[in-house]
């Protein structure tokens, strides 16, 4: 069959089961537009190269998919860059194709050209460049199993305007082609794991978003209830075990509870699954898990001894590794002795109520955090949410309570401001029928506000919930703290009127201004089955607590003004 | 740690990004690349490097992971001063005068060195052997006017 490259381009899509692509037509994927609209293909139409990789990502997160997107080549292919680096730093599964001008013209500094693959090599997993058009369908092929497989990540193919206009011979490339170069599982030191698990007097489970994309949510439910260790997450890894569930501590670090904190700093084994050991997790190094034997399990070996020396490493996806284990518990083949753990959740208890997580409460101001636990009470924990960066994503990841895998969408490891939103609109497409929520800073939102008109044209009813302290809050508060409160440029001075705004969009703005309010404006945002902008006016120098200091151990607090404990 | 010089033998694509790809993953994380040499091999589809580094154990561990993550990356070796051959070429641009002629010539003669060309002022002269002995000549005939110098890095193959 004789197809040209664009039409190539969407068969090879179709092959990949892809049922929606973001993005923003150019010149120089002219071709492919026509191409798409030919063949009808779902194709979801952003309003800025960010905003269509970051919806592309946030696809990806709740769905477990592999997101696929599609701009043009120079500004519209320099614009993805800040998505690709998101994607990168949280492993997230996405393919980016990107235009490029014709072959002949590349090098010659031509209009609108970029050399992509360039600037992305180090900040995607694998990037091509597609000269040949006999090449592209085995490409395409490489470039969804390499995102997908072993740790996963974004990979970009930057497709030459000839090479989509040329014509070869197509047939569907059915070799299970090349996947991850670093992906060979070993699990050779699985008995030293349990015989490790079967002495601890105090282990604590800590998890990561590698539990969440290899899917082994259930397997670690299973795992954690069977053997009675308390778990605690990285931000990364909400969502993977129950908010609800008693052996839940929260997530740890920077701004970790107090319980999970001291469960890391006293325990003496550490069941790492699927985590990066992040300096904002760690915080000081050696001080971190100080008395505990490591045992790490990860699909990437480059992630061991990286930052944490382990003891007894495993190298699998997360799924596989927790399947075993809990075969060998069932099996009777391992046993924790009854009661070995009870001293220690004594303990944990005791850290639980000496200090729990909470906020000083009023009745004058909305705290932000109580708009956060309303929103909880009021979804039940059924929501997604994404969240945008600074004191608003810290926030929800403290007061919501995430029952459920992929329903915790947030920029980990960049820490962009401006993802929120767009990831939002892409979980909303994987998810139609779900109640999709971002919880946003009035810094942040205005990063990817534009995307408001996508979210409208294609009748997404995402809610976007505004903390709104009139603060770049995060920065503000580390002024606070560490620079004597000079609050150099973090006082947004002129704000947009957001409820206006949303009219302007032809969305539903609303605004609550006092605590009384929060709940109505919340009820019916969430009941309105449209895109929705709810305005909180929160007191605006709230802090976000517990905190450790940059540099300092975990298990110093500063607990925001009620003690300083340790 | 101790730390040690280190030989990486990468057998990759051949491609034109590929040593983009690796000098950018070691830049990138602040691993120095000492020597760097970069050839075809028997098959057209792949190159072969033979990187050199210097660090401990824990850091060199570090380094041939993330090499070992690239696509285009088939194999690495990390290979010992033991269990592999090791050579090294250089070219050296040496002054020639009516005084150090002779002695010149003699050196070249005891390390095995080879005149490529020979002018009335100076002269080229091909050197290879394992990089310490080139360490060492090159210490000794500097005493006598090395103009310049090119060293091809080290290149080593498993025995
Ligand atoms: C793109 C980008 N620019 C700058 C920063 C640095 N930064 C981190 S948090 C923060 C403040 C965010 O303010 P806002 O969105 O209002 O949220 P708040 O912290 O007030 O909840 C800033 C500027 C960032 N993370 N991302």
């Amino acid at each position: 069959m004789k197809l040209t490259g664009s039409q190539i381009f969407v068969k090879s899509l179709q092959e990949e089961e892809v049922d929606i692509i973001f993005g923003y037509p150019g010149g120089a994927v002219i071709d492919i537009y026509d191409e798409l609209h030919k063949s009808n293909f779902r194709h979801i139409l952003g309003r800025h190269e960010q905003g269509v990789v970051h919806a592309a990502d946030g696809y990806a997160r709740a769905s477990g998919k592999v997101g696929a997107c599609i701009v043009t080549s120079g500004p519209g292919a320099t614009n993805t860059v800040t998505g690709i680096a998101n994607a990168y730093m949280d492993s997230i599964p996405i393919v980016v194709f990107t235009g490029q001008v014709p072959t002949t013209l590349i090098g010659t500094d031509a209009f609108q050209e970029a050399d992509i693959t360039g600037i992305t090599r180090p900040c995607t997993k694998h990037n091509f460049l597609v000269r040949r058009v006999e090449d592209l369908a085995e490409t395409i092929k490489d470039a969804f199993n390499i995102a997908r497989s072993g740790r996963p990540g974004p990979v970009l193919v930057d497709l030459p305007k000839d090479v989509m206009q040329a014509v070869t011979d197509y047939k569907p490339v059915s070799r299970l082609s090349s996947t991850d170069p670093a992906h060979k599982p070993d699990l050779t030191r699985l008995p030293d794991v349990l015989d490790l698990m079967s002495v601890a007097k105090r282990p604590v489970i800590l998890l990561g978003g590698g539990v969440i994309l290899g899917k082994a949510s259930d397997e670690l439910r299973e795992f954690a209830r069977s053997v009675r260790i308390p778990v605690t997450s990285t931000l990364m890894g909400l969502g993977a075990f129950p908010g609800t569930d008693s052996l839940w501590l929260g997530m740890l670090g920077m701004h970790g509870t107090y319980f999970a904190n001291m469960a890391i700093s006293k325990c003496d084994v550490l069941i790492a699954i699927g985590v990066r050991f992040d300096d904002r997790v760690t915080s000081k190094i050696d001080t971190f898990a100080p008395n505990a034997k490591v045992i790490h399990i990860d699909v990437d070996p480059a992630s061991i001894d990286k930052n944490v020396r382990t003891d007894i490493s495993i190298i699998s996806d997360c799924r596989p590794a927790l399947q075993l284990i809990n075969n060998m518990i069932k099996g009777k083949r391992f046993a924790v002795p009854e009661g070995q753990h009870d001293d220690w959740l004594r303990q944990i208890s005791q850290w639980r109520s000496e200090g729990p997580l909470t906020y000083c409460h009023s009745s004058d101001v909305i705290k932000p955090q109580f708009v956060v636990e309303k929103l909880y009470e009021l979804t039940q924990g059924n929501a997604i949410i994404a969240t945008e960066v600074g004191q608003n994503q810290m926030w929800a990841a403290q007061f919501y309570k995430f029952d459920h895998p992929n329903t915790f969408l947030s920029s980990g490891g960049l820490g962009t401001m401006g993802y929120g939103f767009p990831a939002a609109i892409g979980a909303q497409l994987a998810f139609p029928d779900k109640l999709v929520v971002d919880i946003a800073g009035d810094g942040s939102i205005q990063m990817n506000i534009q995307e408001l008109a996508t979210a409208v044209q294609y009748n997404l009813p995402v809610k976007i919930v505004i903390l709104n302290n009139g603060y770049l809050g995060m920065v503000r508060q580390w002024q606070e703290l560490f620079y004597e409160k000079r609050y150099s440029h973090t006082d947004m001075t002129f704000q947009p009127d957001f409820v206006r705004l949303a009219e302007a969009y032809n969305v539903v703005g609303l605004r609550a201004t006092r605590p009384e309010e929060v709940e109505p404006v919340l009820r019916q945002g969430l009941s309105t089955p449209r895109t929705v902008i709810m305005d909180f006016h929160v007191s605006r120098q709230e802090g976000v607590y517990p905190m450790v200091r940059p540099g300092d151990s975990i298990a110093e607090m500063d607990l925001g003004g009620r003690e300083m404990i340790n | 740690m101790e730390k040690k010089a280190h030989i990486f033998s990468l057998l990759v694509n051949n491609k034109p990004d590929v040593l983009a790809r690796i000098s950018g993953i070691l830049g990138g994380r602040g691993y120095n690349i000492d020597s760097l040499c970069v050839n075809t091999t028997m098959s057209p589809e792949t190159s072969k490097i033979v990187l050199t580094t210097t660090g401990d154990q824990a850091t060199i561990t570090k380094i041939e992971k993330q090499l070992n993550k690239l696509v285009d990356v088939l194999q690495v070796s990390d290979l010992t001063e033991d269990d592999s051959v090791q050579s090294e070429m250089a070219l050296i641009r040496m002054k020639v005068t009516k005084e150090n002629k002779p002695e010149l010539l003699k050196a070249v003669e005891t390390f095995k060195a080879r005149i490529l060309i020979m002018g009335p002022v100076c002269c080229i002269i091909e050197l290879s052997g394992k990089p310490d002995e080139i360490e060492s000549t090159l210490a000794h005939l500097k005493t006598m006017g090395i103009e310049d110098t090119v060293r091809t890095g080290t290149i080593a193959l498993k025995k």
